[in-house]
């Protein structure tokens, strides 16, 4: 008996997770790819789909890939033995099948298109015919992990917290549970892209419109009511296990935007911020919980976690049993890649025998330790699609995102705002918010210039607690930036000639760029860049290294 | 923001790294750096960072504020402190202060606004360093003098300047006592006492120096060594005490400085490490079982493996560097970890060695088997 493996581990190994041999009994592997760009499921996945077919190849395993969408990666040549740009349908997914015989696939990869097609086959009988093992999860892990329901039910037969709630498939039913479970709640489709059909309903009006809608999104024409945890403090873990169940976090990221906004359209934060060692320890314990109980036998996992700001009261939101948008964040956030690792995890390698690829001379069995603050901002068009609604809610409406890196969160946010290449200037875009009135519904519903209403706020004065309750954003954050704010009233107080040496390294330090100094000093940006040269004020570059400077 | 002093931290290679002095004062240790990024309260209340400067790694500490029940020691012990950017003012429902307060109340040296990464790398190349924390005005030329006089952590013998004077008893978390242990506070961290007392143990705390007589005296079902400060090597007299004990056939648990004190209690040897292990992300590697856990470390000398006698195995290793993280001896009940299963801070991993270990204890006092019920919370 390990002693890594506690008494309450012991009792939740499934089956499916016992060990098996290193698979040198298979030789060639299906993958799927995730299939068009659409807002929810982007390049990541061809960032993760091909990161996993390159290893499997170099590994000496024959890959098979299907993915109808020539634009990318993945379908270079290079990147499998056999390419198929084909529609994703479990039809001509059984062609392929029949003409290539593969004798695993590997399902975890291809976003939620790869599980779909996946789980379709399966039905279909076609798995079982062809005598096709799943690799990573089997079929019982990913509809676990999909299915609300059955989600909910492991979840809580191993003594996890969830949110209530309860499965509709008609409107009768859905009025009788939102009856029990008060408003405002939330509707969720199941086995939808980007929480496609779901929405937030704060009366009985909008619950028969948006589960009408809910209804006909979803594919099994179900529906989950959830109680409300707007409000919360979300959070999500990267989590990895092999085959001979060890687990690590390899990522943990706080949502800056509470409960209610979908992750994809939330701003968020790498490492969590806001947790203390005990509240974070615990989510650990329930993360590895979470993925041994669904049954993923190896490969990484999202676990999506709500806090209740006010008593620290956990709950467990969702998982996902593959590789997804947030681990294609956390493995550059980190420099540990994830769905190389979960692809040679499920050929049967154990995290103890996978090289640091950054070292060189450790391995892929620890959890990496940040020295610096990852800020991911998403980046909106709703130019492009007038007739959308600009508020964001548990539907994703981003159509990327940019990734910051800096020594503080300052730092990261401030890079981050200045990569998003938005048309006209900050300042300007603060200035439209001058209605008092107006600025407070920017700030309580969501939507995607919050950010800068946050700005524009406490630059007129608002106080962090007045902010944080108009928006629900934790304190911790919004402090922050009010020190960028106060940063920059300082600086605009001083000329280019008298300007203490202190206060620019302070400005520079909390993120302010070059062109946002020079605007408040007054002075031409070049002129300022050579003062700052003048006076050695330098940008310094360093290195996402897996653990602060990571050669032991 | 107000503006405040500002400070540094001098090296004893010359290296000298300025920043804003949250917390005044001057202090010396050898520079060591922590890599978990949650946990300060735990880290600067851990007796073990006795004679220690403690560089956090994570860029924000002190988010979620300080609080009394998160302490592991009645007070701070690490000497200096130094991070990114130390949190003004905290976020969290359980927080009961600020950390620059509490450090301040502590008269405790902080300093921020300084490249972490720098002077972690500078000890990573050149090894653990002897430094001073200052804050303005200071003489530094003075400073950089009596630094040269401050002693190398290698044969500091630190254990009594943060053990216990009197004996204490700790009651088990409800119901009679299963198990009566007695627990060597060489600088225990609290959350070994709630970990054994939760599970079902009357916990005697002795000062270090007791005499192994007054163990047996007490009739104790098993020992516990606990952590400490400083050099095990020049612990005359505990590492005698600790040998009797092993002899004794007592079911004995050494947990960090206590397993590299039974090490030497059973003939091996000790070396310091370069920079040592602070943290909570190291891989321990079990041989027998092939699995690894995340544990929480803070060691800078470790266990020669070559220098254990023949009956000792070692049984678990670090998967980073190779170096020792358990041994066991043939025939006896004895077990040790070179990591905290206790955590607070870091990863709960490791945690079921506190039940490996009180199975060990009923079985030598003439119980079941292991596998019989202990009540994990």
């Amino acid at each position: 008996m390990s002693p890594f493996l506690s008494a309450s581990d012991r009792d939740i190994l499934t089956p499916e997770s016992a060990p098996v041999p290193r698979r040198d009994n298979i030789r060639s592997i299906l993958i799927f790819g995730s299939g068009p760009i659409v807002i929810g499921q982007a390049c990541e996945f061809d960032y993760s789909g091909t990161q996993a077919c390159r290893a499997l190849r170099n590994e000496g395993y024959r890959v098979v890939l299907v993915n109808s969408n020539p634009a990318t990666i993945m379908t270079d040549p290079e990147v499998a033995d056999a390419t198929y740009v084909e529609p994703l349908t479990p039809e001509i997914a059984e062609a392929i099948i029949g003409q290539e015989r593969p004798d695993a696939l590997l399902p975890t990869v291809g976003g939620q298109t790869g599980i779909n097609l996946t789980l379709a086959l399966d039905e279909a009988g076609v798995l079982e015919q062809w005598g096709v093992e799943l690799l990573g999860a089997g079929i019982e892990a990913l509809r676990r992990g999909e299915d609300r329901q059955l989600f909910k039910e492991a979840m809580e037969e191993n003594g996890l917290e969830v949110p209530r709630r309860g499965y509709a498939s008609g409107l009768g039913e859905a009025r009788e549970i939102a009856a029990g479970l008060g408003y405002p709640l939330i509707i969720r489709p199941s086995f939808t892209l980007g929480g496609e059909g779901g929405g937030v309903v704060y009366n009985r009006e909008e619950l028969e419109e948006r589960v009408a809608v809910a209804l006909d999104a979803s594919p099994t024409r179900q529906v989950l009511l959830e109680q409300s945890v707007l409000g919360w403090k979300e959070y999500e873990l990267e989590v990895m296990r092999d085959r001979r169940d060890n687990a690590i976090v390899v990522c943990s990221v706080e949502n800056f935007d509470a409960m209610g906004v979908h992750t994809g359209d939330s701003v968020t934060v790498a490492p969590q911020q806001t947790l203390s060692d005990r509240e974070y320890q615990a989510m650990r314990d329930d993360a590895f919980a979470v993925i041994r109980r669904v049954g993923v036998a190896t490969g990484g996992s999202n676990i999506q976690f709500a806090v209740d700001p006010a008593t620290g009261r956990r709950v467990v939101i969702e998982m996902n049993p593959r590789v997804s948008r947030s681990s294609a964040l956390a493995s550059k956030a980190t420099g540990f890649p994830i769905a190389k690792i979960a692809a040679l995890l499920a050929v049967g390698y154990t995290l103890d025998e996978i090289r640091n690829d950054i070292t060189g001379k450790t391995y892929a069995a620890f959890e990496p330790s940040l020295d610096y603050t990852v800020v991911k901002i998403p980046r909106w068009a709703f130019e492009k699609f007038p007739d959308t609604p600009p508020e964001l809610g548990t539907s994703m409406k981003s159509v990327g995102e940019v990734m910051a890196i800096g020594a503080t969160f300052r730092e990261a946010l401030m890079k981050g705002l200045a990569s998003l290449e938005l048309d006209g200037d900050v300042a300007a875009r603060e200035a439209r918010m001058a209605d008092p009135i107006k600025l407070r519904q920017r700030l309580a519903v969501p939507n995607w210039q919050r950010l800068f209403a946050l700005f524009a706020a406490l630059r007129q004065g608002w106080s962090v607690e007045e902010v944080a309750a108009a928006s629900q954003i934790d304190p911790w954050f919004l402090r922050e930036i009010a020190e960028i704010v106060a940063v920059e009233a300082e600086v605009g107080c001083w000329d280019l000639a008298s300007v203490p040496e202190l206060l620019l390294r302070r400005a520079r330090r909390s993120g302010l760029s070059v062109t946002r100094l020079a605007e408040l000093l007054d002075c031409p940006d070049d002129q300022l860049a050579a003062e700052l040269k003048r006076r050695k004020i330098r940008p310094v570059f360093k290195r996402v290294d897996t653990r602060p400077v990571s050669r032991p | 923001m107000q503006a405040d002093a500002r400070g540094f931290l001098l090296l004893e290679d010359g290296s000298v790294f300025e920043g804003r002095a949250v917390s005044p004062g001057s202090r010396f240790g050898e520079v060591v750096f922590n890599t978990s990024m949650t946990g300060y309260q735990e880290v600067l209340t851990d007796p073990s960072y006795r004679g220690q400067i403690v560089v956090m790694t994570m860029p924000h500490v002190g988010n979620y504020g300080v609080r009394q029940d998160v302490a592991e020691s009645d007070r701070p012990w690490v000497e200096g402190f130094l991070a990114r950017q130390f949190t003004r003012r905290p976020s969290s429902h359980g927080s009961e202060g600020g950390l620059i307060a509490y450090l301040r109340r502590h008269a405790l040296p902080a300093l921020d606004d300084v490249d972490t990464r720098a002077i972690v790398r500078r000890v990573r190349r050149r090894g653990a360093l002897r430094g001073v924390i200052a804050s303005e005005p200071a003489d530094r030329d003075r400073l950089a003098a009596e630094l040269a006089a401050y002693p190398t952590m290698a044969g500091r013998a630190l254990v009594d300047e943060v053990t216990s004077t009197e004996e204490r008893v700790i009651e088990p978390d409800g119901g009679a006592a299963r198990f009566h242990l007695a627990v060597y506070d060489f600088g225990v961290k609290s959350n070994i006492l709630r970990s054994l007392a939760r599970r079902g143990a009357r916990l005697t705390v002795l000062p270090a120096r007791t005499p192994a007589a007054r163990v047996r005296q007490l009739g104790v079902d098993g020992v516990v060594l606990s952590n400490g400060p400083g050099d095990p090597e020049p612990l005359t007299g505990i590492i005698e005490a600790v040998a009797e004990l092993a002899a004794s056939g007592l079911p004995i648990f050494g947990i960090c400085l206590g397993h590299q004190l039974l090490g030497l209690a059973l003939g091996g040897r000790t070396f310091k490490l370069k920079f040592g292990h602070h943290g909570g992300n190291q891989p321990v590697k079990d041989l027998a079982s092939g699995r690894v856990g995340i544990t929480s470390q803070n060691h800078g000398f470790a266990v020669d493996p070559d220098s254990l006698p023949g009956d000792c195995e070692v049984s678990q290793i670090n998967l980073n560097d190779g170096t020792v993280e358990a041994f066991s001896v043939r025939g006896r009940p004895i077990y040790s970890a070179q990591y905290h299963p206790e955590a607070a801070p870091g990863p709960h991993d490791a945690e079921s060695l506190f039940d490996r270990f009180l199975d060990a204890v009923r079985v030598a006092a003439g119980g079941e088997g292991p596998g019989t019920a202990v009540d994990v919370p």
